[in-house]
């Protein structure tokens, strides 16, 4: 029997060895590529996943621990043509130049505003610690948030 | 400005680009490629290559390859969409958003309408590299002459429709208008049914900065979206059909050759191919870890040689620069010992430079495709054509039958100029018969790439008692020439740069050793300064004669407030700055050193720059902001450790980058000289941080630091 996975609401069979990382099972097997490699040791977040709907480093899990849980990647935020708030801000914010640790910025903070709606910039800070950019866009990255959150506030998502 | 093509200046430290590819592999058949069809397409020659230009448009566009001599070329589709070529890649720079602005403002269309396809060796014009800052600089001019006679050809058309003299039309708006009668056509209108291809030699008149309407604003990074939303295919995100996923045997040490082999295990494994061409050891399988598993079970044993390790790297730079070589800098005004005579004050320095890694979050990767001779390869490099070249000579094909194709890229910083993954892939792609992905660990990305050059730089100064230089000598061992002549007024100068033959892998950084000379110079001026109780900025602009200098010293100070006082313990204020690839630079930094840890926090930092018209605000203040942050990593604490031929600290988790809680306040203040064109601005932003830093902290201190990085561990007494 395969493992399933339950991928932005969506199920998948996978094939790959069960201590697989989840990330390369992601990218490699269910070519869900939005979701980056940047170091595979836990150390940049580029790959960074919800599980459960807390932010997990994908590169650091086997895929047979996620198979619990229903995961989202960075594809599975957009609804309908819209953009996630986290998204949007983002794109308004121009809270990249790379843009390669984004879909794990993105994810990190919308497991961020989910336990906590309203950060401080200085809890943005702490809890990015582990996402690296090496592009040096970490202040419109914190802007991007504060903006995301006002957003989030005002139309109740 | 002149339509004369670029001169390409190769500064030696570009150690890379004469290093020749990491792997050679045997013989193959020859083959062709075809390129795009037609549409109204325009492209321009250089203006001075007559003879180019007699033989080029015979050649015309389906010709197997573009000429060399190509500048630029656009197309206006029959929806009228527009597409410009370029061989520049789009690595975050955000050139893609730029060069489009300049050609909608020049063509007098929408940005929206106008698509820019980058770094395709089979569809854009032959490109050097998206190196040195010339992107901006080369590019914009080039799009604007060729945007400017496609815009003229479109009159033209329109004239011969209407029956009109052209002089009389007007282009504006996507659409040619007569103000006689009234009348108009849109470029889609004109370009519709045609097949209508023209040569144009390159012309000067462009539109001057002051009349820009779409270039000059802030425009978001075009295709923003799709990355916002994880649908951006960075390389490693390639997935053609039948892809298998490749992985190479990496030596245990630099140099290290192969002695024993044995691969009998590996071979057996199901769906595996393994390949062996002399040093290179590789296998494809259809998952990683498949082909990681054939490596593992590969029996190699491998000779090695004993090397230097990052603690000796300095004595061993200055003892073995070599004594004569082509790439030795060499230049004397006046005479050191009557300027040296003429001091009030004098001082002599060293300062070390450490090795240090680009690091770009998107690790090299290729994926390769043979197909009936032909080799395509999708690879993130600065250098399209030259590892389309290298692969061609690499594999023995003819260079038309290697294309190279760049997605956007997860970046860069200059250490991306090799073709290493594009040939691993494409060998063993080849052995596979099938789509092959290499897509490097970020353990082999810190090992195998290349590295900013360590270096010892030496200085020698004396000013006179009026706070003015009478003497600068200068010598620089390894880290390379950029930057380093001084841009201070001295009469009496000596400046020098010593190669030194090495066997690390060493080349092009972010400002290259621009951010070595401008630290060593920097903080040379500020002890000197110090030394003879004047302030650092009062001392800069003495002997500065540069309007163009002075101005961002004096802006960075205005903003910063400058000269500040210390209102707590632990705090100090520094400056550094220079000029380098036309771009001129001035940081101020506020620190605060731990009274416990000795630890370094930036607190605040402004950073003043100009580089002539500004094509694009919010783009630009987004690189001279990240310059800042990412230069705080090689001011403050990174550097390569190695021993024996191997990276000892070659993880995210030993060698520290910056990350959030270092980030400062941040300042750019961005001057604008409409009346100056272009300049680049990916490199210089970056080279006042380490010595407005290190400034910093002997101001807070005391403690004079001479090496980068700075203070890896706080600062020590």
């Amino acid at each position: 029997m395969p493992i399933e996975l339950e991928v932005n609401g969506k199920r998948y069979p996978v094939h790959y060895d069960p201590d697989t990382p989840l990330l390369f099972v992601l990218r490699d097997e269910l070519g869900l590529t939005g979701s980056k490699y940047g170091c595979g040791e836990g150390q940049c977040g580029a790959c960074t996943v919800l599980i459960g709907g807390a932010p997990r480093r994908s590169c650091q899990i086997p895929v047979s621990a996620a198979a619990a849980k229903p995961i989202t990647t960075i594809e599975g935020l957009e609804k309908d043509g819209r953009l996630h708030p986290v998204q949007q801000a983002f794109l308004d914010a121009g809270a990249f130049q790379c843009a390669y640790c984004t879909p794990g910025m993105i994810m990190s903070s919308v497991g961020l505003l989910q336990t906590n709606p309203n950060p401080s910039s200085a809890e943005i800070v702490q809890f990015l610690q582990g996402n690296v950019c090496r592009c040096g866009a970490h202040p419109r990255i914190i802007e991007a948030i504060h903006q995301a959150a006002k957003a989030k506030q005002g139309h109740g998502r | 400005m002149s339509g004369s093509r670029e001169k390409i200046v190769v500064e030696p430290e570009r150690y890379e680009f004469s290093a020749g590819p990491m792997h050679h592999f045997e013989l193959l058949r020859r083959d062709f490629f075809k390129l795009l069809g037609a549409g109204i397409a325009v492209f321009t020659m250089a203006k001075e290559s007559g003879a180019m230009q007699e033989t080029a448009p015979a050649r015309g566009f389906h010709a197997e390859e573009l000429p060399k001599e190509i500048n630029a070329w656009l197309h206006i589709g029959e929806d009228g969409s527009v597409t410009a070529f370029t061989g520049k890649v789009e690595i975050g720079q955000n050139i893609r958003t730029s060069l489009a602005q300049t050609v909608a403002d020049e063509l007098r269309v929408p940005f929206e309408s106008v698509r820019m396809v980058t770094a395709d060796t089979a569809l854009t014009p032959f490109d050097f590299g998206t190196v040195g800052s010339r992107s901006t600089p080369t590019m914009t001019p080039q799009l604007r002459r060729v945007a400017a006679a496609a815009r003229d050809l479109l009159v033209e058309v329109a004239a011969k429709e209407w029956n009109v003299p052209a002089e009389g039309l007007k282009a504006a708006d996507a659409k040619v208008t007569d103000p006689a009668s009234g009348r108009s056509l849109r470029y889609a209108e004109l370009a519709l049914g045609k097949t209508l291809a023209q040569n144009l030699p390159a012309e000067d008149p462009v539109t001057p900065a002051t009349e820009w309407t779409v270039a000059g604003k802030s425009i978001p990074k075009a295709d923003a979206r799709s990355f916002v939303t994880g649908k951006h295919h960075y390389t490693p995100d390639l997935r053609p059909a039948g892809l298998l996923y490749g992985k190479v045997l990496r030596p245990p040490s630099f140099d290290a050759t192969i002695t024993s082999y044995d691969e009998a295990a590996a071979k057996a494994m199901a769906g595996v191919v393994v390949v062996r061409d002399g040093d290179f050891v590789g296998a494809a399988a259809p998952s990683e870890r498949e082909a990681q598993k054939a490596l593992d079970a590969i029996q190699v044993k491998w000779k090695e040689t004993p090397q230097i390790s990052n603690r000796e790297i300095f004595s061993y730079l200055k003892k073995n620069a070599a004594a004569t070589s082509e790439d030795r800098f060499r230049k004397q005004n006046g005479s050191m010992e009557e300027g040296l005579a003429q001091a009030a004050h004098r001082l002599d320095t060293t300062h070390t430079i450490s090795f240090i890694a680009h690091a770009p979050l998107e690790p090299r990767a290729a994926v390769a495709q043979w197909a009936g001779g032909k080799l395509m390869v999708w690879t993130g490099t600065q250098r399209p054509f030259a590892v389309r070249d290298e692969l061609a000579m690499v594999f023995h094909v003819p260079e038309s039958n290697v294309r190279v194709i760049v997605p956007d890229t997860g970046s860069a910083y200059g250490g991306k100029h090799t073709s290493d993954a594009a040939l691993e892939a494409a060998r063993l792609a080849r052995a596979a018969g099938r789509p092959v992905r290499v897509f490097w660990t970020r353990e082999e990305e810190f090992s195998w790439a290349y590295f900013r050059p360590a270096g010892v730089i030496e200085i020698k100064s004396g000013i006179a008692s009026d706070g003015k230089l009478t003497a600068w000598e200068f010598h620089n061992y390894n880290s390379g020439i950029s930057a380093i002549e001084t841009p201070y007024v001295v009469s009496n100068r000596r400046i020098e740069f010593h190669p030194v033959p090495f066997n690390m892998r060493q080349g092009s950084y972010r400002g290259l050793a621009a951010t070595a000379n401008v630290f060593a110079r920097e903080t040379h001026m500020d002890t000197v300064a110090r030394a003879a109780q004047i302030d650092p900025l009062e001392f800069r602009l003495k002997n500065i004669s540069d309007p163009r200098l002075r101005a961002v010293f004096e802006a960075g100070a205005k903003t910063f407030g400058w000269p500040r006082k210390k209102t707590q313990e632990g705090q100090g204020f520094g400056v550094g700055g220079g000029t380098e690839k036309g771009g001129f630079v001035a940081t101020f930094a506020e620190i605060a050193v731990d009274r416990a840890s000795r630890a370094v926090r930036v607190v605040r930092v402004v950073n003043a720059y100009e580089c002539g018209a500004i094509v694009n605000p919010d783009g630009l203040l987004n690189q001279v902001v990240g310059a800042i942050i990412q230069g705080m990593g090689g001011a403050l604490f990174e550097a390569i450790e190695f021993e024996n031929g191997r990276i000892t600290n070659p993880h995210f988790a030993q060698y520290r980058v910056p990350r959030f809680r270092d980030v400062p306040e941040i300042e750019a203040v961005l001057l604008d000289r409409k009346d100056i064109a272009s300049a680049g601005a990916g490199e210089t932003p970056m080279l006042g941080i380490a010595p407005a830093i290190g400034n910093a902290i002997f101001d807070a201190t005391g403690v004079r630091l001479n090496g980068l990085p700075l203070a890896p561990n706080g600062v020590k007494t």
